[in-house]
């Protein structure tokens, strides 16, 4: 017999660590120890509810454990093998108490279908992926359907495009579709660049021929027989990974010409990327693939007219992709039914930041924020308190508490400020400053900016500076609306999807914390103290007695003082390292 | 293995290679084989996945332990990695988490000789698209 105590941050806050030695300690005064074992997990993802215990084998989920109901446990439920009614988990909607795990499967807020054989096959085996439905959808569209059905069917399941833009992606297919040509391209779109984004990455890692088998769908319906991934170089092994399923696809006449007697050909290539942020907009990424400057050009024309050596192209996303094979599989109207009505289906985010729980996660569309970083995600590290979150990474914006319970969709997320995106989701803490923030996205957008177009090349340098004078203490209330005016103008006048969306995310720590920037220009002062310009360290008059011991590590002389009496720091000289604080004994350095 | 010349050919190939799958773990020796995978996407690797995955199969191979170690893709842990899943025959898949070559160790000493739980297990909290 097992008692699983969860150890996920969560439940620890809650005392979960007591419960779990009450527990031990309880089995060893019953001479239980070597029958029953207590083991310790990772998060349920049930903090709500938490702490959690877990009771196998006969599958009891407690839940809300506290210390005091260790001994009741113990002598009810493993000796005499009663269960503890009123630590089941409560149905609040049909007052029903239930006992087994099982029936608990509401709670998972997660559901995996991009994300289905990440993690369960191995990705380097065909076979493995073909033992999972793999390629049926392929066989079935090939065999079963017309062009115009399959594109009818993406249509219909509502699905638009993961790649940040939210575009449906059936009317895409459509378009290309529509274009006669000698030669038409399907392009899957591999360059991730959004910082902590990983979620294509992993797909190509762990699923590779989901992509592969989407494509060739892809081709089927708009009538083109050449698939192109565009990678970036940075993600060796996921290059790898496709290679291999490429060659094995082909060893299995699933690529390659006259595919499972159908008559139609299809073979994807690859081409590697850079690393250029901006190849990820599709009229640049197309330019790079031709051998050009990865530079975005206006549409139209679209790249379903003119793409690639301008022949029509159809650009998607890997996640995409992945969800296409489902899609055939399940049927458009199971994929359409998964979320909410103008945002379809799932989508996968990467958690990184001040979360407990960092990870890839997938959830239906219209799960709340809340949902994802208190439940999923096991809240923010240390016990602080959640400040923000950014989606859409450099191009989307920041979400505070107040959007917690807003259902995360496309529309939604526009309409609080923020964007979609590829799906990164970057969680701040109290101690973050959100000028900093902002200005950590602009160096990114800079450094990024292809300098094709005056208002992203100028432009976000000139943001860039306003930013770094005001976390340096020298901006002006003036300097904010210089601010607000030119991020408006780079968003209306820059080329291309990178230029317009850079000032998100000053414009959305402009509107979402105003009192912060106001702080910085106004009085001088970081509230979050993360500033160091705007640090200054400080010795207590009444608490230094002149031990000298911060004189003698300051690295740049900044202490002054006599032996025995008080000490001083010179601000101007000081570079605010912080090597005195740490030495004082005697508490008497601050930071105002 | 031949190519796949229709759709008929993949539906068999799909159901043959599930019976092996189910051979794999009913017959030959049904009662002992253990499989295990390892989590090797960059993250996992990163975090020594690598030196997991080898400590593994030569392990297991050294105690006597009929086993089958293979790789997959990112489980989605990132805070946990690396991760494993074990599955003992005729029994639930099980993920580990934080696994180094010392917990490792513990794993096939403690849960796939003896079937006891040790710390660390990773709860699945995400439903798949056969549960829908």
């Amino acid at each position: 017999m097992h008692l699983m105590v969860c150890g996920g941050t969560g439940c620890r806050a809650s005392a979960s660590d007591t419960i779990e030695q009450k527990l031990k300690n309880k089995l060893e005064e019953k001479n239980l120890e070597n029958d029953i074992q207590v083991v310790t997990t990772g998060c349920f993802g049930f903090c709500e509810k938490g702490p959690i215990i877990k009771v196998l084998p006969d599958n009891t989920f407690y839940t809300q454990v506290s210390p005091d109901d260790v001994d009741e446990i113990i002598e009810e439920h493993i000796i005499k093998g009663r269960q503890l009614t009123r630590l089941l988990y409560k149905d609040p909607q049909k007052d029903e108490t239930i006992a087994d795990a099982k029936d608990m499967g509401f709670y998972k807020k997660q559901l995996r279908i991009a994300l289905r054989n990440c993690g369960f096959i191995n990705p380097e085996n065909i076979e493995e992926y073909i033992a999972r439905d793999g390629y049926e959808a392929l066989g079935k569209v090939l065999t079963e359907m017309q062009p115009m059905d399959v594109i009818d069917a993406v249509k219909t399941s509502g699905i638009r495009g993961r790649g940040g833009g939210g575009f449906p992606t059936g009317l895409k297919w459509e378009f290309a579709y529509n274009n006669q040509s000698d030669q038409k391209y399907v392009v899957c779109n591999a360059d991730e660049g959004d910082p902590g984004a990983f979620m294509d990455r992993s797909i190509l890692e762990g699923d590779p021929h989901s992509v592969i088998e989407a494509m060739s769908i892809c081709g089927y319906s708009m009538g083109s027989d050449t698939g192109i991934v565009y990678i970036r170089a940075e993600y060796p092994l996921a290059i790898n990974r496709l290679k291999t399923a490429i060659n094995q696809a082909r060893e299995f006449g699933l690529l390659g010409e006259d595919i499972m007697g159908s008559g139609f050909n299809f073979d994807i290539q690859l081409r590697y990327g850079a690393g250029a942020f901006v190849c990820g907009e599709e009229t640049a990424l197309i330019h790079s693939m031709e051998g050009s400057r990865g530079e975005p050009t206006i549409k139209p024309p679209y790249p379903a007219a003119s793409g690639y050596l301008d022949k029509p192209t159809n650009v998607n996303n890997v996640e995409t992709f992945a969800n296409i094979p489902v899609i055939i599989n399940k049927g458009a109207d199971w994929f359409a039914k998964i979320g909410n009505k103008n945002s379809t289906g799932t989508k996968v985010f990467a958690l990184a930041g001040k979360i407990n729980n960092v990870g890839l996660i997938e959830v239906p569309m219209g799960t709340t924020l809340r949902e994802v970083i208190f439940e999923i995600g096991g809240g923010i590290k240390d016990n602080k308190k959640f400040k923000a979150v950014q989606t859409g990474g450099p191009s989307g914006g920041c979400l505070t508490e107040e959007h917690l319970d807003t259902p995360i969709d496309f529309d939604n997320l526009l309409a609080a400020g923020s964007m979609m995106g590829s799906g990164g989701m970057i969680v701040m803490d109290e101690e973050d400053c959100m000028v900093s923030v902002a200005k950590f996205f602009l160096d990114f957008t800079v450094e990024e900016s292809c300098g094709k177009c005056a208002p992203c090349r100028v432009g976000n340098k000139r943001l860039y500076e306003l930013l770094t004078k005001i976390t340096d203490g020298k901006g002006t209330r003036e300097d904010l609306d210089i601010l607000r005016n030119q991020s408006n103008v780079i968003k209306d006048t820059a080329l291309c999807g990178l230029g317009q969306s850079s000032p998100s995310p000053v414009l959305s720590t402009l509107n979402n914390f105003y009192e912060e920037y106001l702080a910085h220009v106004e009085e001088e002062r970081c509230p979050a103290g993360q500033c160091k310009n705007l640090m200054k360290y400080i010795i207590d008059e009444e608490n230094c007695v002149g031990c000298t011991a911060c004189a003698r590590v300051c690295p740049v002389g900044a202490i002054t003082g006599e032996k025995k009496k008080v000490h001083e720091i010179d601000p101007n000289l000081c570079i605010k390292c912080g090597a005195c604080m740490d030495k004082c004994k005697f508490n008497a350095i601050f930071i105002k | 293995m031949g190519k796949i010349k229709s759709l008929a050919d993949l539906k068999n190939m799909k159901e043959d290679l599930r019976n092996k799958v189910e051979l794999r773990e009913k017959s030959d020796h049904p009662e002992s084989l253990v499989q295990v995978k390892v989590g090797m996407a960059t993250s996992g690797i990163a975090s020594g996945a690598k030196e997991v995955y080898n400590y593994l199969s030569e392990e297991l191979e050294k105690r006597n332990i009929d086993a089958l170690v293979t790789q997959t893709g990112d489980m989605g842990y990132s805070y946990a990695e690396p991760t494993i899943e074990v599955t003992l025959p005729g029994q639930e898949p099980i993920v580990f988490g934080w696994v180094d070559t010392k917990k490792a160790d513990e794993i096939i000493e403690r849960y796939i000789r003896n079937g006891e739980l040790v710390d660390g297990i990773i709860p699945q909290n995400y439903e798949t698209i056969d549960d829908k």
